[in-house]
């Protein structure tokens, strides 16, 4: 026991002693959770529009300051011509051009209808269809209120519940994906390289040959992983907690503990990782294309699942993300406990057996 | 000159010669393109749900025939209460839960106007709001068709605008049109900043650096021999990438090809200087890689390759101007889908150009031949 502790005592060293490492194992997740937190919205804020008034009436331009009082948009341009418009779109300057037929006021009041022409540029395809929907919306609500006043709309209202996500807070959707994320980071890529490098640096050989048992050696590479892990998921939780207010609405007990059971995972899969290649280039390539990018893209962390084609969707069954991603969202905001969540910490468990079984097969102890 | 050619010549055997690297210059692009453009999508294709339906009338029944036969929505289950409805959304089963009430067929004729009741499971704030969207114009088109037959006078909405949208340079919204010049962005980045900035780090950790430090070369050329072959291996993958891109996506080149490749260059020379600046200051390829890798992230996720950069909070955005990512993904959409021209987006390529100047003499400068 003694020996294990002088051991877990020097990989500690290891990694405390090069700063840069520390700053990876603890800089990431923070600037990944900013980054999520603050910068990655989808909101319409600020967008760039251009308006073509032809009629200049009353209404056309009550409406006018009502599109540019709502906070979503800002004048950037007013085109002289119907030929501005592809120029004002190619430099960027609006991402929506505006237009109001001729005699605006005088349609709408004679005839019951007028028309405005609404130009977005589609290259952004879903912000185009989303400013549009605000336009749109900004203009019903105008025509409401001038006309409409308080008659009962005929037709179907929708009464709509957001559930689990009333205020459609985004940090809501990232938090629970990027526990994952930073422990498939964290975990599985940093055992990787940690154990590659004794081996590439020869330095393996001494620890093999020392009295310390094979499953020692695994266990010191593996801990102060598994304790820097724990730390990282409990920091994110807090961070979602008390900047983002994320809450969690199940049992903080079963959270931490399908937290655990990846983290074994992620190890498990760390070492897996390290039985295989022989060098840190080749471990860090294999993290980088096998871990990260299929945890953050194939997992259904930023883009879901069910968007994508059938293939996709089959190989991301395969990633362990996915399921742990799953967890965390119904634990923390649906409040569910194991009643529904079984399936998924089954496939956990099975995936980290199979990982397991594999790592001690491909271990070897001797020199070729 | 002679020099400058001599030294290529090395650069590019020793590239050629480590097999993994034809794989990693072919692969790489055909892997990305074609998985990263497929999986990177906010297009919804199907929505999941429940119909709750307590009327059980002609008008009820009418309109959830309306809402089965439409293919984007995969009716999972009629359910018989809304508590299994909740029930069905906690264990992520559906997306939706539609209720009707009862009297709905009663309301919607003798009034007018009648209620349904929406569940949306809001966690992707984004996917719901599309979703609803989606559901509501469904029940939108059967309320007209029901109201059609006459209205009482008093609830005729008399006066109506008109939106006609029009979306311009991507009639149908096709997502893969936004995400295909945006990955290939991230593929010219990674190509450079890796490969190229792993190279010289690699010398550094094999002792060999100090060989070639001993020689009358001088500090410009081999920095330049380190960066022009990675300059010809990144715009060919941007090339080939953007031929798989045309073969799988069909994606507009609306734009002058040689104004892309142009730029691209000038994009290429800045991020390959950066990584060597990243690799003069770490002494080992680890140190490298941890570094490229931090900054990558940060950048890519900045440059509003996924979201849009104006809904950033200010500070972003103030961030974005030293973001190279940021100027090259907007140059890539704007040539490619919107034919922009060269005064079109002279801002970006001057910003580009004065980083990449600077970037170059950083490197060089951070390169000593003496320790």
């Amino acid at each position: 026991m003694n020996r294990f502790l002088a051991f877990l005592r020097k990989e500690f060293l290891h990694i405390f002693r090069d700063p840069r490492t520390l700053v990876i194992l603890f800089g990431i997740p923070i600037a990944q959770l900013l980054l999520f937190g603050f910068v990655l919205t989808n909101e319409v804020r600020n967008v760039n529009i251009a308006i073509v008034d032809h009629s200049k009436d009353h209404l056309s331009i009550r409406l006018t300051d009502r599109i540019l009082s709502s906070g979503f948009f800002k004048l950037a341009a007013i085109p002289s011509s119907e030929s501005d418009y592809e120029g004002l779109f190619r430099s960027s300057k609006v991402k929506e051009i505006i237009v109001f037929e001729p005699n605006f006021a005088d349609k709408l009041m004679k005839e019951g209808k007028a028309g405005i022409q609404v130009i977005a540029d589609a290259s952004e395809p879903n912000a185009a269809q989303l400013i549009v929907n605000y336009t749109t919306a900004i203009a019903n609500n105008f025509m409401r209120d001038e006309f409409v006043k308080d008659q009962k709309q005929p037709g179907i209202n929708i009464k709509v519940r957001m559930l689990f996500n009333e205020n459609m807070r985004d940090a809501y959707n990232f938090i629970p994906g990027l526990i994952a994320v930073i422990l498939m980071l964290v975990s599985a890529m940093m055992t990787a390289i940690t154990i590659t490098r004794e081996k590439e640096s020869g330095t393996m050989e001494i620890l093999l040959a020392s009295p310390l048992k094979p499953i020692q050696i695994i266990l010191g590479k593996v801990v102060p992983y598994m304790i820097l892990s724990i730390v990282n998921a409990l920091v994110v939780l807090l961070l979602g907690y008390f900047v983002f207010s994320v809450p969690i609405i199940g049992s903080l007990a079963l959270l931490l503990g399908e937290i655990l059971l990846f983290i074994f995972l992620a190890l498990s899969l760390g070492i897996l990782i390290s039985t295989f290649v022989n060098n840190q280039v080749t471990a860090l390539a294999m993290s980088g294309f096998v871990l990260m990018l299929p945890s953050i893209l194939l997992s259904g962390f930023i883009f879901p699942v069910k968007n994508m084609p059938v293939p996709l969707q089959i190989i991301s069954n395969l990633i362990p993300p996915r399921w742990f991603i799953e967890i965390n969202r119904t634990v923390m905001l649906k409040g569910g406990g194991l009643a529904e969540i079984w399936p998924n910490t089954l496939i956990l468990l099975g995936m980290s057996a199979i990982f397991i079984i594999i790592s001690i097969r491909k271990f070897k102890i001797r020199l070729q | 000159m002679r020099i400058l050619f001599y030294i290529l010549q090395k650069e590019f055997t020793q590239i050629f010669r480590n097999r993994s690297m034809l794989p990693i210059i072919f692969v790489m692009p055909l892997v990305q393109m074609l998985i990263l453009v497929f999986a990177a999508t906010n297009e919804l294709r199907q929505v999941d749900l429940a119909i709750v339906d307590y009327d059980h009338s002609y008008s009820s029944r009418d309109m959830v025939a309306g809402i089965v036969g439409n293919p984007f929505f995969k009716v999972q289950k009629l359910l018989a209460n809304s508590q299994e409805a909740e029930e069905l959304l906690m264990r992520n089963k559906i997306d939706l839960a539609l209720v009707i009430p009862r009297h709905f067929d009663k309301d919607l004729n003798m009034n007018k106007s009648a209620e349904v009741q929406v569940l949306v499971d809001a966690i992707n704030g984004n996917a719901a709001q599309l979703s609803l969207s989606y559901l509501s114009s469904v029940i939108g088109s059967f309320s007209q068709k029901v109201l059609i037959n006459p209205i009482k006078p008093e609830f005729r909405q008399t006066k109506n605008i008109v939106i006609k949208p029009s979306y311009w340079f991507n009639p149908q919204l096709n997502y893969k049109y936004y995400m295909a010049p945006g990955i290939l962005v991230v593929l010219i980045t990674v190509v450079g900043m890796l490969l190229g900035g792993m190279n010289l780090v690699r010398e550094k950790e094999l002792g060999t650096i100090e060989q070639i430090n001993v020689t009358p070369l001088k500090k410009w050329q081999f920095i330049a021999g380190k960066l022009l072959p990675f300059l010809v291996i990144g715009l060919f993958d941007l090339a080939f990438g953007l031929l798989v891109a045309k073969l799988a996506f069909n994606i507009p080149v609306r734009g002058s090809l040689v104004l892309l490749f142009s730029l691209a260059s000038v994009y290429l020379v800045l991020v390959l200087s950066w990584g060597l600046f990243i690799s003069t200051i770490s002494d080992t390829q680890q140190q490298a890689t941890f570094v490229s890798f931090f900054s990558l992230i940060v950048f890519i996720m900045m440059s509003g390759l996924f979201t849009p950069v104006e809904s950033m909070p200010d500070w972003a955005q103030k961030i974005d101007f030293i973001n190279p990512l940021f100027y090259f993904v907007k140059i890539m959409r704007s040539v490619l889908l919107k034919g922009s021209n060269f005064a079109d987006i002279f801002n970006e390529f001057a910003a580009l150009s004065a980083f990449a100047v600077s970037m170059f003499g950083l490197a060089i400068f951070r390169y000593r031949k003496t320790s």
